[in-house]
């Protein structure tokens, strides 16, 4: 049985590099190998969107990622999301707008919604569900999350304005 | 999951090499929304190598030219397709299917290549490419060859792929004047669903009349199913509704479906009427635009 794999990529605007075994998903290495725990495990198999991350400019699920496709690529996990000890005004605006109960989604929510407001500063409601549907929450309806990032986009515009 | 190797392959002559050795213990990796999650569930012990395709440039290819038509690489992900503005101005058919495929992350990474070499009967972008007469491009140990689409899977999860062979892209003729296709597919939900059915459909018109048309079904048969009979009964025929219903009733009885959690075989059969009237009028109206 061959060993492990060296891989160098750049995690939230680090140079990283890690071990891993070519069988090991990109999620378990973040978490297991690397300890950056704020991404999630959900399902496993792509549908619930708890692990979401950016890597190379596009939201993906790493759990549908192996580790060693990450050579050479740039990634933003939630952990890369805050300024420091200041909130995003995405993270800011979940909070203020209520839009977690349990908390397991809420990282994936926020960096699809990252992405969403980056590529698209002024969503509508419509554009929005669709960008997230691939992120499923089971306690707060959607409704309060949608409402979160319609005000993150807001006060991001009002910002740079 | 069991153990694997992995190998990044940066030639297609490199990677059909490796497949030609390893047989059915290799397998390709484009966007793994389904390889891994096979290789994962069980379904998959005897593959021990994964061939990542994307280092190779043929796989990553989107060529696009008025004249030769549409050139992409199997490799390339769904959201590569819709953010193309002269591929999604030229093929709305396509764009209806590669931005359905799963959700934001799921088009991040999913490929229509993948999608094809996955042969699900339900895969939603297969009826798509038949529509528009689609070709697929395989390399092998002995060589080149191009398969249409609608002759690409053999059986669910079969394809027509030969020991050492890989799809290296999928070709689609330039779009003709007065010429529109749309991908319609019914789900329970809004998005993030399996079809129950699904109707790919193109037409080229002249002064009102149609000159040609192509019909395809998902999820209604071992295969994707390329329904050549609905599309020439609309050969020569007015473009209205009236005619439309003629080739939708076909497609319903074309359609050979089975009763599963997803659908029964009558439902799946009148869904197959309803996509691919409600398909054909939207590809007409794109025609009449185009």
């Amino acid at each position: 049985m061959p060993g492990k794999t060296y891989v160098q990529a750049t995690i939230n605007g680090e140079h990283t590099d890690f071990l891993c075994e070519p069988r090991q998903s990109l999620l378990e290495v973040l978490r297991d190998v690397i300890g950056l725990t704020g991404t999630k495990e959900g399902c496993n198999d792509g549908n619930c969107g708890a692990c979401t991350i950016i890597l190379d400019g596009r939201i993906v699920t790493p759990c549908l990622v192996l580790a060693v496709e990450a050579e050479g690529k740039e990634m933003t996990t939630i952990e890369g999301i805050a300024n420091g000890s200041t909130l995003h005004p995405i993270q800011q605006s979940f909070l203020e707008n209520a839009a977690l109960q349990c908390g397991i989604c809420t990282p994936g929510f926020i960096v699809a919604t990252k992405a969403l407001l980056d590529e698209n500063p002024n969503p509508t409601e419509y554009e929005i569900r669709f960008w997230l549907a691939n992120n499923l929450c089971r306690c707060t309806g959607y409704d309060k999350i949608i409402r979160a990032v319609q005000d993150a986009a807001t006060t991001m515009q009002e910002a740079k304005a | 999951m069991h153990w694997i190797d992995y190998v990044n392959p940066h030639s297609v002559r490199e990677a059909t090499e490796l497949l030609a050795e390893h047989g059915e213990s290799a397998r390709i990796l484009a966007g793994g929304t389904d390889l891994l999650v096979l290789l994962r569930g069980g379904t998959m012990d005897n593959v021990n190598l994964v061939v990542d395709g994307k280092s190779i440039p043929e796989l990553n290819e989107v060529t696009y030219d008025p004249q030769a038509g549409l050139t992409l690489g199997a490799a390339v992900p769904c959201y590569k397709i819709y953010n193309n503005q002269a591929v999604a101005h030229a093929y709305p058919g396509l764009i209806d299917t590669a931005s359905l495929i799963g959700g934001t992350q799921i088009q991040g990474r999913a490929t229509l290549g993948g999608n094809l070499c996955n042969a699900a009967p339900s895969g939603d972008s297969i009826p798509a490419m038949i529509a528009l007469s689609g070709v697929a491009n395989i390399a092998g140990p002995s060589g080149n060859r191009s398969v249409p689409v609608e002759d690409f899977c053999t059986a669910p999860r079969q394809t027509v792929l030969k020991r050492g062979e890989m799809l290296v892209s999928l070709h689609f003729p330039p779009p003709v004047p007065n010429s529109g296709a749309r991908y319609l597919r019914f789900i329970p939900r809004n998005e993030m669903d399996i079809a129950v059915a699904g109707a790919g459909v193109s037409v080229v018109l002249d002064n009102g009349t149609i000159k040609s048309a192509r019909v395809s079904l998902a999820s209604v048969a071992p295969t994707p199913l390329f329904v050549k009979e609905a599309g020439e009964a609309l050969v020569g025929m007015p473009a209205t509704e009236e005619s439309v219903r003629i080739a939708s009733g076909l497609a319903r009885d074309a359609a050979r479906p089975i009763t599963d959690m997803r659908g029964t075989i009558e439902y799946r059969k009148h869904l197959c009427e309803v996509l691919t009237r409600r398909a054909l009028l939207t590809a007409i109206e794109r025609a009449k635009e185009a």
